[in-house]
């Protein structure tokens, strides 16, 4: 009795092991190693330049594969010591912030009032008011600036020499930039909202900013979440509207930075791979904390490119 | 919505007029002023206009006369031609690819994805350290592991184009990747199964019943890929600032920046927008009419 069992159990183990087999076919072989090439296009050129931030700068050019661990001869933090000494690479960080979280803040609530607006009242003119916004995603950045700056001018704000102005000159045309994005994506999820639960709330007595406020956002709060990585991210890479606005030392951003370093690190490759280790690695880690609504969002927002 | 809440529409200019503000100032009326901008004459950034141009239509036909617009006009229509067949070629092979697999769809979202999140700008930086001449990664690559005797100049006029090209394909597959699989994973597991009942497995498969299916993903991505090739600015700039070489790698958007800030003429920079967006307007809408979305 006990043998045969025991035989059973012999006969079935290989069993499977052969149907894990047959499954891995040629076809997926091939997958899994042409999938495998792309993410290493992907991955090494980061990994490259970091290993690199960290070698002699005369090193780079001759031997740049090799791993120069920490007390190796290869091994220096010099290129980081001179970025910092160089560059305010504090003061861009915090400018860029400011920049970003506060075009964020004003995309999410403008943004959502408006698309609050638009999906639940009738007016006359709706439509007109919708394919307003719809055409207003096709203007590119290039064919508004250069009025904008000339008005911005006339108000004082921008060439005022004094940074904060030169930050509210950048953020307004921002700001203006995303809204168009972030009222469409909104839209299509408040309009998905069932509205019998804002309508129990106004029988308790709740007023419409409230219901605003203290319904709609909280519920619609995935959609909040992905307008507001993809404008703090626009906002954080943008090059074109911060190089108008943003010229003396302390208005820099992190961008504007680099932008700088490109031109004038010269041949000083090892200062430039540091500086764009350093651009990297936060944004690195926030892709990586908040990666799954990053990539759900995107494809949601798929309108914009 | 004919909920009682809402039929009380003064609140309304209170949700509506702070967004529609903001968007008639800083895009519908310049927007405007920028057409109005291309007929007049203005020297310096900032500053108002100095009078009509005479003719004044002169900055168009500057525009139709010059050599270096049309070098920018061939490599934005090149670029557009490349962004479809490679990033979108590229996603939509990696897709049908990772639609075959279980172990490890979530990280190679992931890792493609990332180029997206990260500033043109760094990785403008990054790519001039690989493609540099004496001594960047590729190069070195080329000596070291396949015996070449000589250093590759990569933005020499031979090599410019696919050097500018490629970091912008690089970056953006990963995006065209993600749409793609979506919409793959909104095919159900119904038709596949009807399908193999039917005896069509494998490349088949692909050919009769995804591909069909997922026309308007596709449709969707050629239109993004056409109007994202005109927007293109922060990896061209940082890598060929100055049309190296020889004004042969000009795009629209940088040319644009170019006379703006470089060559100070304000009034034709602004021409240079405007055909940016006609030429947006009217190839989008061919590409509408020509990839038009089927309902099944």
């Amino acid at each position: 009795m006990e043998s045969i069992s025991a035989k059973k159990v012999s006969e079935k183990q290989p069993s499977r092991f052969k149907r894990a087999l047959r499954r891995i076919t040629a076809g997926k072989v091939v997958s899994y190693i042409v999938l495998s090439f792309w993410a290493l296009t992907t991955i090494y050129p980061f990994y490259w330049v970091i290993i690199n931030s960290f070698r002699y700068r005369g090193q780079i050019r001759r031997d740049s594969f090799s791993i120069p661990w920490p007390g190796s001869e290869y091994f220096t933090l010099d290129n980081y010591e001179l970025a910092f000494g160089r560059f305010n690479i504090p003061n861009a960080y915090k400018n860029s912030l400011i920049i970003s979280i506060t075009v964020t803040v004003v995309v999410i609530i403008l943004a959502g009032l408006f698309a609050y607006g638009l999906a639940r009242y009738n007016f006359k003119g709706k439509k007109f008011v919708h394919s307003l916004v719809i055409a207003s995603m096709m203007f590119p950045v290039f064919c508004t600036i250069i009025p904008i700056y000339k008005m911005e001018v006339a108000w004082g704000l921008a060439s005022s020499r004094e940074a904060y102005k030169s930050l509210i000159a950048t953020i307004l045309p921002q700001i203006a930039g995303n809204l168009s994005f972030a009222i469409i994506v909104l839209l299509g999820f408040i309009k998905s909202l069932p509205v019998e639960i804002e309508e129990s709330a106004y029988l308790d007595g709740c007023s419409v900013f409230k219901i605003f406020f203290r319904i709609v956002m909280p519920m619609a709060r995935p959609s909040f979440a992905t307008v507001a990585i993809f404008s703090f991210l626009w906002s954080y890479n943008d090059l074109f509207t911060q190089s108008f606005f943003l010229r003396l030392p302390n208005e820099k951003t992190v961008t504007l930075l680099l932008n700088d370093i490109n031109s004038q690190a010269g041949t000083n490759y090892g200062l430039m791979a540091s500086a764009v280790v350093l651009v990297v690695i936060p944004i690195l880690i926030v892709y990586i904390l908040l990666q799954k609504n990053i990539i759900k969002g995107m494809t949601v927002g798929a309108v914009k490119g | 919505m004919n909920s009682t809440i809402y039929k009380k529409k003064g609140p309304l200019v209170f949700f509506l007029i702070p967004a529609l503000l903001f968007m008639a100032v800083f895009l519908f009326y310049p927007f405007i002023m920028n057409i109005a901008n291309s007929f007049q004459r203005i020297t310096q950034l900032g500053s108002s206009a100095q009078g009509m141009n005479d003719p004044w239509y002169a900055n168009y036909q500057k525009l139709f006369n010059d050599p270096i617009m049309g070098t920018a006009l061939k490599n934005t229509m090149l670029l557009m031609l490349a962004t479809i067949v490679f990033e979108v070629g590229f996603a939509l092979i990696l897709g049908l690819l990772v639609d075959n697999i279980k172990v490890g769809t979530q990280f190679f979202r992931t890792v493609y994805f990332f180029p997206i999140v990260i500033s043109a700008t760094a990785l403008g930086l990054l790519f001039n350290l690989i493609f540099l001449y004496n001594g960047g990664m590729l190069n070195q690559m080329l000596v070291k592991f396949l015996g070449l005797s000589d250093y590759i100049d990569w933005k020499d006029s031979n090599h410019f184009l696919f050097t500018m090209l490629a970091p912008i394909m690089w970056q953006y597959v990963g995006f065209y990747f993600v749409i793609i699989v979506t919409g793959l994973n909104n095919i159900s597991g119904e038709i596949y199964e009807a399908a193999a009942i039917d005896g069509a497995q494998g490349l088949k498969r692909t050919r009769y019943i995804t591909l069909p299916l997922l026309r308007n993903v596709l449709s969707t991505c050629l239109i993004l890929a056409i109007t994202g090739a005109l927007k293109v600015f922060d990896l061209p700039w940082i890598m060929f600032s100055t049309g190296i070489p020889l004004d042969e790698s000009w795009l629209t958007g940088t040319y644009m920046y170019a006379q703006a800030f470089v060559f100070k003429d304000v009034d034709y920079s602004s021409t240079i927008a405007v055909v940016i967006v006609v030429l947006g307007v009217v190839i989008s809408q061919i590409a509408n009419r020509v990839f038009k979305e089927v309902d099944y």
